[in-house]
């Protein structure tokens, strides 16, 4: 099985909408994995079911049993994060601030402070519109490490990939260059970065593939809205040479991107064009580059 | 007046909005722009300033010495984010996983795990007339924005008092790092696209600003692109649209020049103009 993997450093390049396009070019045989958990739109372009569904725990929150609490001061006293306001003369715990490093649990005399598990989110398993499976999640607000959560819809995926015997699993990677992108990245086969010529993204290109280089996974990129700035264009070509990037296609810059995901549809349902036919041939590369 | 300009995902235009905002405002007023986006700040692209200053910034972390340990294995045991651990007889810290919070530093029983600091990344402050431009970057490996976050929150708000308008540029998403960048925040503005992703994305930022009781208006970037969702949701639960950024080809062109759009497209410069007003209308709110 082999796992491809679409990042692009920051949002906005078109990176989701391509790789539905992919996961929908590669049908039955391909599982999808959406690893944008913190901002995870896979689900608007392929109708999944949500069949099964869990809650992920990661992390822990603390809270004071008023009742028990003897008024002493000395949680507030450890907590480095301020997390510990007294509101009308108690000492409550502030979901927000907190760290859940536990610190004030193991200072307090009376045990008056338990840990609790905190929800950060939801996973789902679902049945999908290509007639394969996708894994998929929603992070909880002010919810710390989506890097587990990423990591945990990745495992999913795999392991559905290999009961079912299916060849590719295709992983909608985690946006920045922080932990969620390291977990989204390890294992990957192949990693297909998108980018559009713009100062911020090559900027953001250069960035990411140093992580991919540390991981040493083969890459290939995809230029998007090649045409708004030749110049930048031009000197991404040269980058990618450089390090020996394949480089997979140039897409024009057309509006069919959004017109498409408006209708919920993948490019290469809504549009007959051009675009569409770029797009399989880079599926195509991608494919034997993978192989 | 502190305002953060946030959105529920990347690639919305944040960084565009916030720059043309404050070189809009800092015609008239002392403006300062900050960028709070520590994993990957790029507003600086757009901004062209003098460097003012530059400061390496510290998290503390313990560091282990050897002489006095006993080996009782208590850090390993107290440390909730595994970032101590005992190896033979060997205590190892790893830095970019500890979150400062010196449980194992203060119960240690031999006073071997003392904190020290360590870099995290840099801030750089930077001047062209009225506008003041601040960003951090985090070192490369760190896994931990929030702590350089609020270092960088601290720094604004030794240097800059209310007379500024205090702009942020905040990390995209509703995880962590963005609770940290916009909890302080007088106004909020977020920025979407008049998309399905858009839209999803807006209602998680909406659900989010509403969780911590924040003020907070809409900037609708590429209007004209998409349909009328965004605009029909807004209106459902009254949130102010506060400008709509019209979609052309023009902008995207001089975007990835890293030019500033207002001062080439008037209807741009329009909708800031639209901006400035309800802005200066909170400043007069706040500082009262
Ligand atoms: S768990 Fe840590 S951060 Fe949370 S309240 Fe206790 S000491 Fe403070
Ligand atoms: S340490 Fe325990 S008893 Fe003391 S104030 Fe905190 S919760 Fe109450
Ligand atoms: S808690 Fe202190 S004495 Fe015990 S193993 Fe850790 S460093 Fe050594
Ligand atoms: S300071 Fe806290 S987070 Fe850091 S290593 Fe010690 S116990 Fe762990």
């Amino acid at each position: 099985m082999k796992e491809i993997v679409v990042i692009s450093g920051k949002g906005g390049t078109g990176k989701t909408s391509l790789t539905a396009s992919f996961a929908y070019l590669g049908g039955k045989d391909v599982i999808v994995a959406d690893c944008d958990v913190d901002a995870a739109d896979m689900h608007l372009l392929m109708q999944p079911d949500f069949a099964d569904e869990d809650d992920f725990y990661s992390g822990e929150l603390a809270h004071i049993n008023q009742y028990d609490c003897i008024q002493c001061g000395k949680c507030k006293e450890v907590c480095r994060f301020d997390a510990i306001p007294i509101i009308k003369g108690k000492y409550i715990v502030d979901p927000l601030s907190c760290e859940g490093c536990g610190y004030c649990a193991r200072v307090c005399p009376i045990d008056a402070i338990t840990n609790k598990d905190l929800n950060v989110g939801k996973w789902y398993i679902s049945n999908i519109k290509t007639g394969s499976m996708m894994v998929h999640a929603k992070l909880g607000i002010g919810a710390d490490n989506s890097g587990k959560l990423v990591a945990k819809v990745k495992s999913e995926a795999k392991d559905i990939a290999e009961e079912e015997r299916k060849d590719i699993a295709i992983v909608d990677g985690s946006p920045g260059v922080g932990c969620p992108v390291v977990s989204s990245l390890s294992g990957a086969s192949f990693v297909v970065l998108v980018t559009e010529p713009s100062v911020s993204g090559y900027h953001d290109l250069k960035r990411v593939y140093e992580l991919v280089k540390k991981f040493n996974i083969k890459a290939g990129c995809i230029i998007n809205k090649y045409d708004i700035n030749k110049k930048v264009t031009a000197e991404i070509v040269e980058f990618l040479k450089k390090e020996n990037i394949v480089h997979i296609a140039n897409l024009p810059y057309d509006e069919d991107f959004t017109r498409a995901m408006t209708n919920g549809q993948t490019i290469v349902e809504y549009s007959d064009n051009h675009l569409k036919d770029l797009i399989t041939d880079s599926w195509n590369k991608i494919k034997r580059s993978v192989n | 007046m502190k305002i953060a300009i946030a959105s529920g995902k990347g690639g919305t235009g944040k960084t565009t909005l916030s720059t043309n905002l404050a070189s809009f405002l800092a015609e008239e007023h002392e403006v300062v722009l900050t960028d709070l986006d520590v994993e990957e700040p790029n507003s600086g692209l757009f901004i062209e300033a003098d460097l003012v200053r530059e400061k390496d910034k510290f998290k503390m972390v313990p560091e282990w010495s050897a002489d006095e340990c006993i080996l009782c294995g208590n850090c390993q045991k107290v440390c909730n984010f595994h970032a101590v651990i005992q190896l033979g007889e060997m205590i190892m810290v790893f830095p970019e996983l500890c979150h400062g919070c010196y449980a194992c530093s203060e119960l240690c029983p031999t006073s071997s795990l003392p904190m020290i600091p360590k870099k995290m990344g840099v801030l750089k402050h930077f001047r062209n007339g009225n506008l003041n431009f601040v960003e951090s970057r985090l070192d490369i490996g760190e896994e931990q924005a929030v702590p350089l976050i609020k270092q960088t929150h601290k720094y604004i708000d030794q240097q800059f008092d209310d007379n500024f308008i205090r702009i942020f540029d905040s990390p995209p998403g509703t995880s962590c790092p963005v609770i940290e960048a916009t909890k302080d925040a007088d106004y909020i503005i977020l920025v979407t696209e008049p998309t399905p992703f858009g839209l999803h994305d807006l209602k998680l930022a909406v659900e989010t600003m509403k969780e911590l009781k924040k003020e907070f208006g809409v900037v609708i970037n590429r209007f004209g692109i998409g349909n009328d969702d965004v605009l029909a949701y807004c209106n459902e639960e009254q949130i102010k649209v506060l400008a709509k950024i019209p979609n052309s080809r023009r902008i995207a062109e001089l975007y990835s020049q890293g030019r500033l759009i207002y001062k080439e497209i008037p209807e741009v410069r329009a909708e800031l103009e639209k901006m400035k007003d309800l802005i200066m209308g909170k400043m007069k709110e706040v500082v009262k």
